[in-house]
C-alpha cells in the first residue's frame, strides 16, 4: 500500500473504494430482466429497449426469455386469474436474488380492469419491488423505475449475504 | 342488393322456419324460429347460396325474455361479397342448440366461447370446453345475471378469485364536462361531484 500511494507511475490512475461498492456497482449494471410481457404495457417495454430510450444505458437490455437466467421480473400488463399461477411459477425459476417490477396500472393493481377475470394486482403472488405508474407508463417511467432498484441494489450489504450460509434471500422477501 | 336476394331464397327454402328478411342499415337478418334446424339452413346457405365464410357466431343473453338466448350467426360470400346474419333463440331450459361445426369449421371456438360465456352447449361439437375462463370455473360470466366483480372462486394451483373493487364503478363515463372528475364520477358518487361544481 505504501509502495501505491507513492508510485508516480500509477498516481491519479487508482480508486480507493469499498470492496462492496465495487461489486454492487457491477450488480446494478447487470440486471437482466425477464420481460414478462402480458398486454400493451409490453410495447412500452420494447420502446424502453429500443434506440431512443435505449435500456442499455443502464445495462438492463439483456432481456432473458429463461427465467433462469434473469434477475427482474417486469410484469407488463394485466394478469389473468388464468395467467397469475403462471407468472407465480416462471417467479419461482427465477435465481436468487431476484426482483419485481409492476409495470402500469393493471399489473399493479388491476387498472381498469375491475371484473371478474384480472388479478387485481399482482402484489397478490409476488412480492413486488417497484410499482409503475401509468396506462401504459412512458418508457421514461420504466428508466425511473430501473434507477430505483439500482439505487436499492447498490445499498445491498452484498459481502455479507455472501458469507450467510444458504440462499442469498432479500430481506422480508422468504416465501 | 345481393344479400337480400339470397336472404329471399333462403327463406324460400325453408318457409316455415324462416322469418322475412328484415333490413336494418343495410344489413339483412333472418330469424330462424327453430333452432334444432340451424344445420339444414346453415348447410343449404353455404352449400347452394355460397355463403362460405362464417363471421361470426355470438350469443345473446336476453336476460327477462323469453326464451333466454339469442345466438346470432354472421354469414359471408366471398364470392358475392354478401352478408347476412341468421338469427335464432334458445329457450333457458334448454339450453341446447346443434352444433354447425361440421358446416364450418370456424364455428369450433366460436361455439366454445359462447359456452364458455353463456353456457349454452352445442350438441355434436367436437370439443366443448371452456376457452377463455379456466378450466374448472364454475360460471358463466357474460351472463346479466352475474356481478361484473365476479365471484369468490378458489382456485388450486393460483391465487384464489375474489369479487374485483368496483370503486364507486362500474366504468362509466359522461361525455361534456369540463373536468375529468365530472365525466368520471367513479371516484366520489354522482351526486357529490355535482354539488362541488
Amino acid at each position: 500500500m505504501a509502495e501505491l500511494d507513492y508510485d508516480r507511475k500509477i498516481e491519479g490512475n487508482v480508486v480507493v473504494t469499498r470492496l462492496e461498492a465495487v461489486v454492487n456497482w457491477f450488480r446494478k449494471y447487470s440486471v437482466w430482466p425477464m420481460p414478462m410481457g402480458l398486454s400493451c404495457c409490453a410495447i412500452e417495454l420494447m420502446a424502453a429497449g429500443g434506440s431512443r430510450f435505449d435500456i442499455a444505458r443502464f445495462g438492463a437490455e439483456v432481456m432473458r426469455f429463461s427465467p433462469r437466467q434473469s434477475d427482474v421480473m417486469i410484469v407488463a400488463g394485466a394478469v389473468t386469474y388464468k395467467m397469475a399461477h403462471v407468472v407465480r411459477r416462471i417467479y419461482d425459476q427465477m435465481p436468487e436474488p431476484k426482483w419485481v417490477v409492476a409495470m402500469g396500472a393493471c399489473a399493479s393493481t388491476g387498472g381498469m380492469y375491475r371484473s371478474y377475470a384480472v388479478l387485481q394486482g399482482v402484489d397478490r403472488v409476488l412480492p413486488v419491488d417497484v410499482y409503475v405508474a401509468g396506462c401504459p407508463p412512458r418508457p421514461e417511467a420504466l428508466l425511473d423505475a430501473l434507477m430505483r432498484l439500482q439505487a436499492r441494489v447498490a445499498r445491498e450489504p452484498i459481502l455479507r449475504k455472501l458469507k450467510r450460509p444458504g440462499p442469498i434471500l432479500p430481506e422480508g422477501k422468504s416465501r | 342488393m345481393k344479400a337480400k336476394d339470397l336472404a329471399r331464397q333462403l327463406q324460400g327454402r325453408f318457409p316455415r322456419q324462416l322469418g322475412e328478411p328484415a333490413e336494418f342499415r343495410g344489413e339483412i337478418s333472418v330469424e330462424l324460429s327453430d333452432p334444432e334446424q340451424v344445420i339444414e339452413v346453415c348447410r343449404f346457405a353455404k352449400e347452394s347460396l355460397g355463403f362460405d365464410f362464417l363471421l361470426d357466431i355470438t350469443g345473446v343473453d336476453l336476460c327477462r325474455e323469453t326464451p333466454r338466448w339469442l345466438i346470432v350467426y354472421e354469414l359471408y360470400s366471398l364470392a358475392a361479397r354478401a352478408h347476412l346474419r341468421l338469427k335464432t333463440r334458445v329457450p333457458e331450459e334448454k339450453s341446447e342448440l346443434p352444433s354447425v361445426t361440421n358446416v364450418w369449421r370456424a364455428a369450433d371456438w366460436h361455439e366454445r366461447e359462447i359456452w364458455d360465456m353463456l353456457g349454452v352447449r352445442f350438441r355434436g361439437h367436437p370439443d366443448l370446453r371452456r376457452i377463455l375462463m379456466w378450466e374448472g370455473y364454475p360460471y358463466h360470466p357474460l351472463r346479466k345475471d352475474f356481478p361484473l366483480a365476479g365471484r369468490a372462486v378458489e382456485i388450486p394451483e393460483g391465487p384464489s378469485a375474489e369479487p374485483a373493487p368496483q370503486e364507486g364503478g362500474p366504468f362509466v363515463s359522461r361525455p361534456g364536462g369540463p373536468r375529468a372528475a365530472d365525466r368520471e364520477p367513479r371516484a366520489r358518487p354522482v351526486g357529490e361531484a355535482e354539488e362541488e361544481a
